[in-house]
């Protein structure tokens, strides 16, 4: 049987960059009752077409359910349901944290190397740090700076992008649906 | 050729062959009323009493024709006064196009007079939705759009025109609709495979599956559903079932997907299902859905509903797969299609036994005969007697609807037009003209509550204006009687705001008020004398069916509940 352990899942969209399809997309979610945990919107290599990243907390069959759902949208050319192991995430956050004293700037400074963190701002009371990386990454920074004072913290959200020649217009709507899955039984 | 943004609006309709449209008009849509004019011989416009009349007519001529229904309104009040018509289509896959138009774009977003974001409001109860900004898009948008609203799963589309668009001048050509897909959005669109435009073949081993799984199962059952009927494959359904020998309950929107008197068919299921399609789900080892997407009025309880067997469901639509029932088996494809290539592999199966056991169950719910007044099966039955077989038959919403659709017998798609799925009291008049419009050779009566009567009874005009001979039969218990059942079994008969005794209007003067024709009947002598009467005065007609306020609809079986577990009524 399928998988119904509720976890997050990572959607990639290829979609019409026209106004409105942001709404539907957001719509479809709240409607069956998803809360988007994280969304990264961008241009793609074709001007015509934006690309979006969505995290959703859901498990395996209601993600299936959602995916097709989100194919009968006419902006969606390409709805992608990445697969953790054959993918690589990213996403980028900024920082910022106090530190009024050099002793702390230098310990800040320190741990941001360790995570390959850049200081991108520096004031008399604050730091800011720009990190890039998966999740685990940008968390475990997180962590350790929670023994600062942390002040404000902006996180882009998740893209990710298959590993391999492997892309997502491979997945038009047409092959997702015979790949849907043959019969069970 | 130069035209205006009406004049190219009216062009692409007749470009669909569109010879109908329900509307009103106001401020916002003057142009395209002002182009209506000299369209007038080739497209004909009803005005109803209000909007909402607009879009049930709308639907009601697309379900009974097949073809996409038209409806105009005005910005503002006009659109949102659509949307219970749109919500209503939604949620049954009626193939209609709304039209509205929406303030210059001078005054979009500056909360003008009669401004609302009425493309925002459609969004989740619409199939698509666009609003046109600039008038050399807006060919090509409105071919787009009725490609979408009848394609795969057929659906409403909204389009939103600015009132400085339809004053505009743009180059147009006449393209015939066969060329579509090859101008335009609609080539990318077909280009890129989009399911509702490219059903990808259905599968040859999915077919061979189900056909071995027919040719193991001893109990089959078979569902006939709203998809039966949008395809029209009424016969295709019939032969089928038939071959299958299988027991056959039919949804609420599956009246008409196949013959209604043919022996195998149980009756509807779930709430109010027959103990004998109750009974067969519970029961069978094996469960075909065609077309029906397992609501909770049918799948009551989804986690034991056909709990013994292998459920097999064939749609057009891959969204509804795995929705609300997990299936064992499925195939994707339009059901006219499918059940072609089921039938052609099909032998003939018997099931006596099976048959025999479902069939020791009622199909149908008796009724106690009622004395001097008129029960509702009486009234059902003396309709069926003396009005033509294919009568086609509006309903309202509430125990009437179910009543008609439990003791009438449909048998060709169209012929039974009710909300399913939105339950929307109020939509049986306008979808009522809406179909006579549609089918003048055909009777089409209208069933209705006295309290959905209530709601949307301004549509008499309209009856009367256009000549529109709609017999009206209201199903008169002085009560909203739904409710007021299930405040008798779940509320403890505390009848809260339901009972209607004492409330006008007088449903048989109130029909002399619009210039129609009204009878008030409470026995079946009177009954028969207007029914005759009434289908000879060749005009619209009220007959005001006195019912006891106490009726119910039999059986029952509680929502969420086991589909087996009656109520003791």
């Amino acid at each position: 049987m399928e998988n119904t352990e509720v976890k997050r899942q990572t959607l990639a969209l290829l979609v019409d960059n026209e106004p409105g399809v942001l709404s539907q997309i957001a719509r479809l979610f709240s409607r069956k009752g998803y809360n988007i945990e994280a969304f990264a919107a961008g241009p793609t290599e074709n001007p015509g077409m934006s690309r979006i990243t969505i995290d959703v907390l859901a498990d395996e069959p209601h993600t299936e359910l959602l995916c097709n759902q989100l194919r009968k949208l006419y902006p969606i050319h390409s709805v992608k349901w990445l697969n953790a192991e054959t993918s690589i995430y990213r996403e980028h956050m900024l920082v910022k944290v106090r530190a009024e004293s050099s002793e702390r700037r230098n310990d800040i400074m320190q741990l941001a190397n360790i995570f390959r963190a850049q200081i991108i701002d520096v004031s008399l009371q604050t730091l800011t740090i720009g990190i890039s990386g998966d999740a685990d990454k940008l968390n475990g920074l997180l962590n350790i700076l929670s023994e600062f004072e942390v002040l404000e913290i902006a996180r882009t959200g998740v893209v990710a992008i298959e590993r391999g020649i492997a892309t997502i217009n491979d997945e038009s709507k047409e092959s997702g649906e015979f790949s849907y899955g043959k019969n069970v039984l | 050729m130069r035209l205006t943004g009406a004049d190219i609006l009216m062009e692409c309709l007749l470009e669909q062959d569109v010879e109908v449209i329900f509307g009103y008009p106001g401020g916002t849509i003057l142009n395209v009323y002002d182009a209506l004019v000299k369209y007038r011989g080739r497209i004909r416009h009803y005005l109803t009493a209000h909007e909402q009349g607009a879009s049930h007519a709308a639907d009601g001529y697309a379900r009974s024709t097949g073809k996409v229904g038209v409806a105009f309104s005005t910005s503002g009040p006009g659109a949102t006064n659509l949307t219970t018509g749109v919500a209503t289509a939604y949620m049954d896959s009626s193939p209609v196009v709304f039209i509205s138009c929406n303030v210059a774009e001078n005054l979009i977003g500056k909360d003008s007079f009669q401004e609302v974001d009425s493309t925002g409001i459609m969004l989740p109860i619409t199939k698509s939705n666009f609003q046109i900004t600039d008038v050399n898009k807006l060919a090509d948008t409105v071919r787009k759009a009725f490609a979408i609203a009848r394609s795969g799963r057929p659906g409403p589309v909204f389009i939103d025109i600015l009132k400085n668009v339809t004053a505009e001048e743009a180059e147009y050509e006449f393209i015939p609709r066969s060329e579509h897909k090859k101008t335009g959005v609609l080539q990318t669109l077909y280009e890129r495979n989009m399911a509702d435009f490219k059903i990808p073949s259905i599968d040859e081993e999915d077919i061979d599956k189900l056909v071995e799984m027919i040719g193991e199962s001893e109990k089959p059952m078979l569902i006939c559903g709203g998809g039966v009927v949008r395809a029209r494959a009424h016969e295709e359904f019939n032969k089928f079932c038939n071959l299958v020998d299988a027991p056959t309950a039919i949804t609420v929107m599956g009246g008409g997907g196949m013959q209604g008197r043919n022996p195998h068919t149980t009756g509807m299921i779930g709430m109010h299902g027959s103990q004998a399609s109750n009974m067969a789900c519970d029961n069978c080892d094996l469960l075909i859905a065609v077309g029906c997407r397992f609501s909770d009025r049918v799948a009551l309880d989804p986690s034991t509903f056909a709990k013994q067997a292998k459920i097999v469901h064939i749609d057009i639509d891959r969204s509804e797969i795995n929705k609300n029932v997990m299936t064992d088996h499925h195939i994707i494809g339009d059901a006219k299609e499918v059940l072609k290539m089921l039938n052609e592999r099909l032998t003939q199966q018997e099931h006596p036994e099976w048959k025999e056991f479902v069939f020791s169950y009622p199909t149908e719910t008796v009724y106690e005969e009622g004395g001097d007044t008129l029960t509702p099966k009486q009234v059902c039955d003396t309709i069926a007697r003396l009005m033509p077989q294919d009568t086609i038959v509006a309903t309202d919403v509430g125990q009437h609807q179910m009543w008609a659709i439990q003791h009438f017998h449909f048998d060709y798609p169209g012929q039974l037009i009710t909300s399913g799925g939105f339950g929307t009291m109020g939509f049986g008049l306008g979808a009522a003209i809406g179909a006579k419009v549609g089918n003048p050779d055909k009777m089409v009566i209208h069933i209705a509550g006295d309290g959905s009567f209530r709601m949307n009874c301004n549509e008499l005009c309209t009856e009367q204006y256009y000549g529109i001979p709609v017999i009206t039969f209201v199903f008169d218990n002085k009560t909203l009687g739904m409710v007021r059942q299930w405040q008798n079994l779940i509320y403890k008969k505390n009848f809260s705001e339901t009972t209607l005794t004492d409330r006008g209007p007088d449903f048989v003067k109130l029909a002399e008020a619009y210039g129609l024709r009204g009878w008030r009947v409470n026995n079946q002598k009177d009954l028969e004398a207007a029914i005759l009467e009434a289908m000879e005065c060749g005009k619209g007609c009220v007959i005001d069916c006195v019912l006891d306020i106490d009726e119910m609809v039999r059986p029952m079986v509680g929502g969420g509940s086991h589909i087996t577990d009656f109520m003791k009524i």
